[in-house]
């Protein structure tokens, strides 16, 4: 029947956890037409997360990470193809190989990819890697199991991090540099970021804050042999990690006329990407790591999340409004929720720590590495990050969602003393970083250098 | 069988740790490691494991086989 959002033809562009959810929710929700995933890696959807953590760590295999499926989405898989193209008009996705797809409504949902070393050549050395993918992560793993002297990794974010933590576990020396003043700073602020210093050194990591690595030196046979930072010194190492964070994929949509860019696709609160005059399509949708939406518990600004949950909850989101008539459909609000497990820790954040001016001790302390950290931005809670206190997160989140006031009332019995001393956040530009973040708010930073709150009278 | 944990929402109860402690491990006091592709000996284990988890994170299930259409 024409104009049944439950038939016609749907193509998902990106066969990873948001395009596979989005097929699932596709058919939860009822859709009995053509559907068809396309992804241009040649292995069905896996899970990335397990690749910086178990696979390094020699636990699991590199392509074991599979992901499950909810129930069968009865979906075309069209793998090991790239789309290249978007014609809006025609309403038709390119593909690499030639062929391409009309659609009555599309996903967009082509996510990322890693950051590459900014000099071809020196990136083109043996033993430098980059980690986003199964193939990368096997790689690696494989470089790791041979017993490498040292390990150079470049950039102190989550996934840098997270290197760092899985070579020392496996014996192996390592150097990280990093730009910015101390790791996951540019994430979780000043504060926290005083603990994962300390805890990167505790555990034998060679940290390098405040420098760049200018140039990655090879042999004569192309093999990598070591870099030289900004300092002058120089790092011999066997193997090097770039992590620089994420490059959302989306020049395949360069001449879609779609609001498409570095930070990547603008869409509605209901996942409706905007063309780039800013007027909202009706039959293209973005979910995942390449959208980036607005959220009204942080000032309407356009989130870009690198989350797993970001990218199910949101896919799901899309999903039912791909197949809805307007009056039911449905927001994505969810508030954004991340983990890291590294040297040991479980760090569990809610919400957007970077949208925040000022921080407290909420619970536990630095020193006994258990802690719960709230932030406030202008007198309302926006943010919580628990170090092995994930329990409490949920708590948290209530009190985001609820734009409880900052600093937050007390609520735990084993609240801090300091409780309601509050610290600046102490949130650097990002331009100072070596690492993206993970989390971009994408309008103005929320410092008081660019926002005026009360005009002087 | 396939195994995903949304870490999300896993608050490291460990009840999976108990259950299949050859499938999944505490990594310090509440990270959790699982092997993603769990042996067939282990099913009934992991599914209690899914079952028994007081947030219910773990899903388990077959992943795309690799000659979809």
């Amino acid at each position: 029947m024409p104009g049944d959002l439950r038939d016609g033809r749907i193509v998902i562009v990106g066969a990873s956890l948001a395009g596979l959810r989005a097929a699932e929710t596709l058919r939860e929700e009822g859709f009995i037409g053509s559907l068809t995933v396309v992804g241009d890696e040649s292995c069905p959807p896996y899970d990335r997360p397990p690749l910086s953590k178990q696979v390094l760590l020699g636990k699991v295999p590199a392509d074991t990470t599979g992901l499950p499926m909810r129930r069968d989405p009865d979906a075309d898989w069209r793998l090991g193809v790239r789309a290249t193209g978007l014609d809006p008009l025609g309403k038709r996705v390119m593909l690499a190989d030639g062929e391409s797809l009309p659609f009555d409504r599309l996903l967009i949902a082509t996510g990322t990819r890693a950051r590459p070393w900014p000099n071809p050549e020196e990136a083109s050395l043996d033993g430098v890697f980059t980690l986003r993918t199964r193939d990368e992560a096997g790689g690696l793993a494989e470089r790791l199991a041979a017993g490498p002297k040292r390990v150079l990794v470049i950039g102190a974010g989550f996934t840098g991090s997270e290197i760092a933590s899985a070579c020392r576990e496996r014996g192996i020396e390592v150097t990280v540099a990093e730009r910015g003043p101390a790791p996951l700073v540019g994430a979780l602020g000043g504060t926290l970021s005083k603990l994962a210093a300390v805890m990167h050194r505790n555990h034998g990591v060679d940290l390098r804050c405040g420098v760049t690595v200018t140039t990655l030196r090879g042999d004569g046979n192309g093999r990598f042999t070591g870099a030289d930072l900004s300092d002058g010194s120089r790092v011999d190492a066997d193997v090097c990690v770039v992590a620089l964070g994420a490059v959302r994929n989306v020049e395949w949509l360069a001449e879609s006329g779609l609001a498409a860019g570095p930070r990547g696709v603008a869409c509605d609160a209901g996942c409706r990407a905007f063309d780039m005059y800013g007027i909202v399509t009706d039959d293209v949708f973005v979910a995942g790591d390449v959208s980036r939406f607005p959220h009204p518990l942080f000032g309407y600004q356009m989130l870009s999340l690198e989350h797993w949950g970001n990218a199910v909850a949101q896919a799901e989101v899309a999903a039912h409004n791909m197949v809805s008539p307007g009056p039911l459909r449905r927001p994505h609000l969810a508030v954004p929720t991340f983990w890291s497990t590294q040297f040991g820790l479980n760090i569990k954040s809610v919400g957007v720590p970077t949208y925040s001016d000022h921080v407290v001790i909420a619970q536990g302390s630095l020193e006994a590495r258990r802690l719960a950290v709230v932030y406030g931005f202008q007198g309302r809670v926006t943010a919580a990050v628990t170090v092995d206190m994930a329990k409490s997160l949920d708590y948290y989140k209530h009190l985001i969602e609820t734009a409880a006031p900052f600093p937050p009332p007390p609520g735990s019995a084993d609240r801090a003393i300091a409780a309601d001393i509050t610290i600046p956040s102490d949130v650097p530009d990002p331009s100072g970083l070596s690492h993206g973040p993970t989390v971009a708010l994408t309008g103005h930073l929320p410092d008081r250098r660019l926002t005026v709150v009360q005009p002087p009278r | 069988m396939q195994i995903v944990v949304d870490l999300t929402r896993c608050q490291g109860y460990a009840q999976c740790v108990f259950l299949a402690p050859e499938v999944f491990e505490l990594h310090g006091d509440e990270g959790l490691l699982y092997a993603p592709a769990a042996p067939d000996d282990q099913a009934e284990r992991v599914r209690q494991a899914a079952a028994a988890c007081p947030v219910q994170a773990i899903l388990v299930g077959e992943e795309v086989s690799a000659g979809a259409r």
